[in-house]
């Protein structure tokens, strides 16, 4: 039929432009992925994947049965000679049922994510084992600030590890952020870490590392002219060679 | 019907926008290229007659200790350095002088016009701005080098004039000057917190900065009475009344110490060390 | 048609000759002509705000490469030295991009374009109720607008805080090294905002004033009830942002300290009011896009609205709850995470009024007689475009997610999702539709087609990947991704997006071609090209002024399509029943005129 006919061949030249230019620009397939990038290397990590997973689920759902009938009816429903539409003003049974279960749906989700959301967020339920950093941002620097060999903060024998965040690793962290001029954003992508860093304000954010190695530290929040390189490292030690590096920069640090 | 006058609705509109494009931007801060002094300026000092100022800056006590500098985060300045480069705050050499001493003309040459020199380069090399202290005059180009092809910004922030905080992304140059004289502006890096200079704007090319050996030399001046300034950016300023005659060198010699750090102005946008707080405290 | 006589229909300004070239094109109190110099207006700084945008996308797809010599000359060495675009001037870029697009592109279509043609007209009017103020509203747009491109010349360049303008960043010039392009960015907004405000009074007044009668709050079309809606929350939201603005503003020049910590400020309080008003903002601009969506969908497809009903109050709900749902912008500031958590349970809520307005569309097309003209295509485009728009979100409305993806490109495709595939491809459908009754000509089909598929399809290739990009953990505003190892890997796939801007921007050309061509050569439009039913397309193509000779009266609702008892597939809202005698003779509807796209 004509209208098969043309809509095949728009479709037709509509994909061949995108696979002439997905040829020519050479990305990866793996950049298309919907699911998290498998690397995360922090305990509440997973849980959170897991909640990306469940809404891609459901929100995929929907999004293929809405989309698919969308081009159904656009088919089915065109005009053509001697056909007429039926004369339906609505359906209150239709309305109120895909409002309740819309609803439902989005409750249930809200329910499940107050969970993770209080695990990660509540203040109260930092673990009080938590190794405490201090994490001074500025334009454009990570100052992590480490207790001296004093284990107090504010004294002298404080050392800062600029750009690289050492912690240990099967041990909860809590990273104190501070920011020294303008608002920053302290994101770790392996760990599902972010917390605005706001000058004025003393804001905690607690993780803990589940693998040793190094992992990108980043800015997620516009700071300025340099915003795109306030870029660091998370070094995660094994729990004695975290003390061994703990060590050695206290000694440094007191030699000063 | 109507049609005609929408496009002429139309047109109108686009030219002003293209216009205003076409215009050129303005310029950012400080002033971008092109010193200024318009109409060519003759040096009215005549060298038959001239004299010189030169002399050292010594200092007196133990040297303190400077912090090494970082750049863990930075491997290709790292790199570039085969010793640890120090914090240049202080900068005591070997025969017990001090270097990075801005020395300059403060009174005696009000009366004088002087050409404007050419440009004059700030270099940014291994993350470190080379030099650390340099004179300039009012509305001399600065040429700001990025040898390092690496996200650096001059932020500079004077407090007579308007400042100007600009970046280089790549391996490249940038020319700014100062319209005012100023002693000192600050110049910093944001990205690398431990780059800082100082740039002395002044209306007369009469500056040195004492080098490796402490030394610095004012010369080809006409005679007369003179007051010169010594700043230093930790130890403050100190002045002496210095006579020029013709074809002689006036020998003069500042002694800073230690304990003079009381005096120093810490300029806007020092990146604040918490170390050295602590220590203070 | 523009000689008025003296009518007791004339509106208030008592002319009873030929207005002069001024008064008639220039300072016009007719909705009509108001709609129009909106028109043109939002439509400059639309091709303003997507250059800008292809400026933006030409530094992430090819990173530190000069822009071409062709427009390199325009940029001074503040800029883009070279034509390598600077870090700075890449964020004023991404600043005036959104702030363009925003405040002089999309709210003028919307609520200036077609609030001023649609709401006099669709009720039954003569004009606005407050015709000078309509054209105040009008003008001080564009003072408002030169002052804005004027902040791109001064010293330090245009604002480049983002359109955000989160505080501290944009309190003070030290940060960005931008002074008087950031007052001179609040000053503009501050000046804009006055043309939302007399705008919306002039909207709720009239249309709660002077409908004619038989036209009941159900008798309205969507597309006035949107506008209405949206009218509101202007009235209560832009306020907010001028109180906000202005303390922003005098923290900068007169040292107050309400958003800097060092004088116990607080900045979250600048994000606080921004979103505040923020929020009920992002629903301005789709609110009125949803209104002309279903005006064509319905007409199109020769159907009543299904859900007529649930479509009004589904539109009133979400204004409603857009009031209580900021806070989700804001989930990992610092905020109380507790507060974080009530804020989640509002926005999931207004997911809900938005998905029962996709469904009654979707209800309208089934078992429709649809026809596929360039109006429909961009409607039903902005229905499947939304749908994504709208799931996307859901994604960040479950605050722990938000953690991830929260700063990242996920917001960026929602975002743009819900604004260009949702409102530009609703305001797209909303000229084309009523384009007729502007100029009295119609635009090209065949264009309207070619510059429908190629944009669908490029919008779709440039903004659908982006998802992908904040999946990977790409951050927004960020110069040049590659100094980050982790999504070094992710360059050609912005190189691939980044192209297909460049395409989708070209495909604009075919829009402005038509759009202008046809304001010449366009095909004569009678009063009803499209068959539709409001009391709009009853009257001449354009409408006189005063726009009514007499006043109608309203028998029925706007969305009477093939009624089994009329000949005609559609049933105008003025023309009175004819069902009082037995036989059921038809109800007379206007001779049918030729229909493009069949």
């Amino acid at each position: 039929m004509n209208f098969f006919w043309r809509t095949g061949m728009v479709l037709a030249g509509m994909l061949t432009v995108v696979i002439v230019l997905w040829v020519i620009t050479d990305p990866s397939w793996l950049d298309l992925s919907w699911v998290m990038p498998d690397n995360v290397v922090s305990t509440f990590g997973p849980t959170l994947d897991n909640l990306w997973l469940v809404i891609l689920w459901v929100t995929g759902i929907i999004f293929f049965a809405t989309e698919i009938v969308l081009l159904v009816f656009m088919v089915k429903y065109r005009h053509r000679e001697g056909r007429k539409a039926e004369y339906i003003h609505g359906n209150n049974k239709a309305e109120v049922v895909w409002t309740a279960i819309p609803f439902v749906i989005v409750m249930g989700l809200a329910f499940y994510s107050k969970g993770i959301w209080d695990e990660i967020r509540d203040p109260s339920r930092i673990p009080t084992d938590a190794y405490p950093i201090n994490m001074i941002a500025t334009q454009f620097e990570w100052n992590a600030t480490y207790a001296g060999a004093d284990g107090q903060f504010d004294t002298g024998d404080d050392f800062i590890s600029l750009n690289a965040l050492h912690i240990p690793v099967d041990r909860p962290v809590v990273v104190q952020l501070m920011a020294q001029d303008v608002i920053h954003s302290f994101f770790l992508p392996e760990f599902r870490v972010k917390q605005d860093a706001v000058p004025g304000m003393i804001t905690p954010v607690w993780f803990e590392a589940t693998q040793t190695g190094e992992f990108t530290m980043a800015c997620a929040e516009l700071c300025g002219l340099g915003h795109y390189t306030m870029g660091g490292t998370v070094i995660v030690h094994s729990q004695a060679d975290f003390q061994d590096w703990l060590a050695e920069q206290q000694a440094a640090a007191g030699d000063d | 019907m109507s049609d005609r006058f929408e496009l002429r609705r139309v047109v109108a509109p686009t030219l002003m926008l293209l216009v205003m494009a076409g215009c050129g931007g303005g310029d950012g801060g400080g002033t971008s290229g092109g010193g200024e002094g318009g109409a060519a300026v003759e040096n009215p000092v005549d060298a038959a007659t001239a004299g010189n100022i030169a002399g050292s800056i010594a200092f007196e006590g133990d040297a303190p200790s400077m912090a090494v500098i970082n750049m863990a985060s930075e491997s290709v300045c790292e790199d570039k350095h085969t010793s640890p480069r120090m914090i240049e705050e202080v900068v005591v050499n070997s025969n017990g002088t001090l270097a990075n001493v801005f020395v300059y003309v403060k009174e005696g040459l009000e009366s004088l016009q002087f050409p404007t020199p050419g440009a004059v380069l700030l270099d940014q090399n291994g993350c470190v701005y080379l030099p650390h202290v340099l004179g300039v005059m009012a509305g001399q180009d600065i040429t700001i080098k990025n040898s390092d092809g690496l996200l650096h910004n001059i932020n500079a922030s004077p407090t007579e004039q308007r400042g100007f905080n600009t970046s280089q992304p790549v391996a490249m140059e940038t020319t700014r000057s100062f319209g005012t004289p100023e002693v000192m502006v600050p110049l910093r890096c944001d990205v690398h917190g431990w780059m800082n200079a100082y740039v002395g704007v002044l209306d007369h090319p009469y500056h040195s900065v004492s080098n490796g050996s402490g030394a610095f030399d004012l010369s080809t001046l006409p005679p007369g009475d003179y007051v010169i300034e010594a700043w230093h950016e930790r130890y403050g300023t100190q002045t002496q009344n210095v006579t020029v005659t013709t074809g002689e060198t006036a020998e003069v010699t500042f002694t800073f110490r230690a304990s003079m750090a009381q005096n120093a102005v810490v300029p806007l946008g020092t990146a604040i060390d918490f170390h050295a707080i602590a220590e203070a405290s | 048609m523009s000689t008025t006589t003296a009518t007791e229909t004339h509106a208030g300004t008592a002319e009873h000759h030929e207005l002069g070239f001024i008064r008639k094109y220039i300072f016009s109190t007719d909705h009509k002509m108001i709609a129009r110099q909106f028109l043109f207006s939002a439509l400059m700084f639309l091709l303003l705000g997507g250059l800008l945008a292809v400026m933006v996308r030409w530094q992430l797809g090819f990173p530190g490469r000069p822009l071409p010599a062709f427009i390199r000359w325009i940029f001074p060495d503040t800029m883009a030295p070279g034509g390598i675009i600077l870090p700075e001037f890449y964020n004023s870029l991404v600043t005036m991009h959104a702030t363009f697009m925003v405040f002089f592109a999309l709210m003028p279509l919307m609520a200036g374009v077609f609030g001023n043609l649609l709401i006099p007209l669709q009720i039954g009017a003569e004009d606005m109720a407050f015709p000078r103020i309509n054209m105040a509203s009008f003008w001080i747009m564009p003072v408002a607008g030169f002052i804005m491109l004027a902040s791109f010349f001064v010293e330090g360049g245009a604002a480049g805080a983002g359109w955000t303008s989160y505080a501290p960043l944009s309190s003070s010039g030290e940060w960005t090294g931008v002074y008087m392009g950031q007052i001179l960015w609040l000053v503009s907004l501050i000046v804009l905002g006055f043309s939302s405000i007399l705008g919306a009074l002039n909207y709720v007044t009239t249309v709660i004033n002077m409908r004619a009668p038989g036209m009941t709050w159900f008798r309205i079309p969507l597309g006035t009830w949107s506008l209405f809606i949206t009218a509101w929350l202007l009235l209560l939201a832009i306020p907010i942002l001028t109180g906000g603005l202005i303390l922003l503003l005098f923290d900068q020049t007169i040292g107050t300290a309400f958003f800097r910590p060092e004088g116990s400020g607080e900045p979250l309080l600048w994000q606080h009011i921004f979103w505040f008003f923020g929020h009920p903002e992002v629903y301005i601009l789709i609110l009125p896009a949803m209104g002309f969506v279903s005006e064509v969908i319905a007409c199109r497809s020769r159907k009543p609205i299904f859900g007529y009903h649930s479509m009004v109050i589904a539109l009133v709900s979400i204004a409603f709850l857009s009031w209580v749902v900021w806070g989700h912008h804001m989930f990992q500031s610092g905020m109380n995470p507790l507060l974080g958590m009530t804020f989640v349970v509002t926005t999931v809520v207004i997911a809900v009024p938005s998905a029962i307005k996709v469904f009654n569309w979707i209800g309208t097309l089934w078992r429709g007689d649809i026809h596929f003209d360039a109006p429909l295509l961009h409607a039903v485009a902005f229905v499947s475009l939304f749908i994504i728009g709208g799931l996307s979100g859901m994604f960040m409305a479950a605050a722990p997610v938000d953690i991830y993806i929260h700063d990242t490109y996920f917001i960026v495709a929602h975002l743009h999702y819900v604004l260009v595939g949702g409102s530009l491809f609703g305001i797209f459908a909303g000229i084309i539709f009523w384009y007729p009754k502007m100029f009295g000509r119609m635009m090209n089909e065949g264009l309207g087609k070619v510059h429908f598929f190629l944009s669908f399809l490029f919008y779709n290739m440039a903004f659908f990947p982006m998802h992908n990009l904040g999946v990977q953990g790409m951050m927004r505003r960020i110069y040049d991704p590659n100094q980050y190892e982790f999504l070094q890997g992710l360059q050609p796939l912005n190189t691939f997006i980044s192209i297909s801007i460049f395409l989708f921007a070209f495909t604009q050309i075919i829009f402005a071609f038509n759009f202008l061509w046809s304001l010449r050569y366009g095909k004569v439009a009678g009063s009803n090209p499209w068959k539709s039913n409001t009391l709009l397309w009853t009257t001449p193509s354009p409408p006189p002024h005063g726009n009514f000779p007499e006043m109608p009266t309203v028998y029925r609702g706007p969305y009477e399509y093939s009624h089994p008892d009329v000949e005609e597939d559609f049933w105008p809202q003025n023309v009175p029943p004819a069902k009082s005698e037995a036989g059921g003779q038809t109800a007379a509807a206007p001779t049918p005129e030729p229909v493009p796209g069949d």
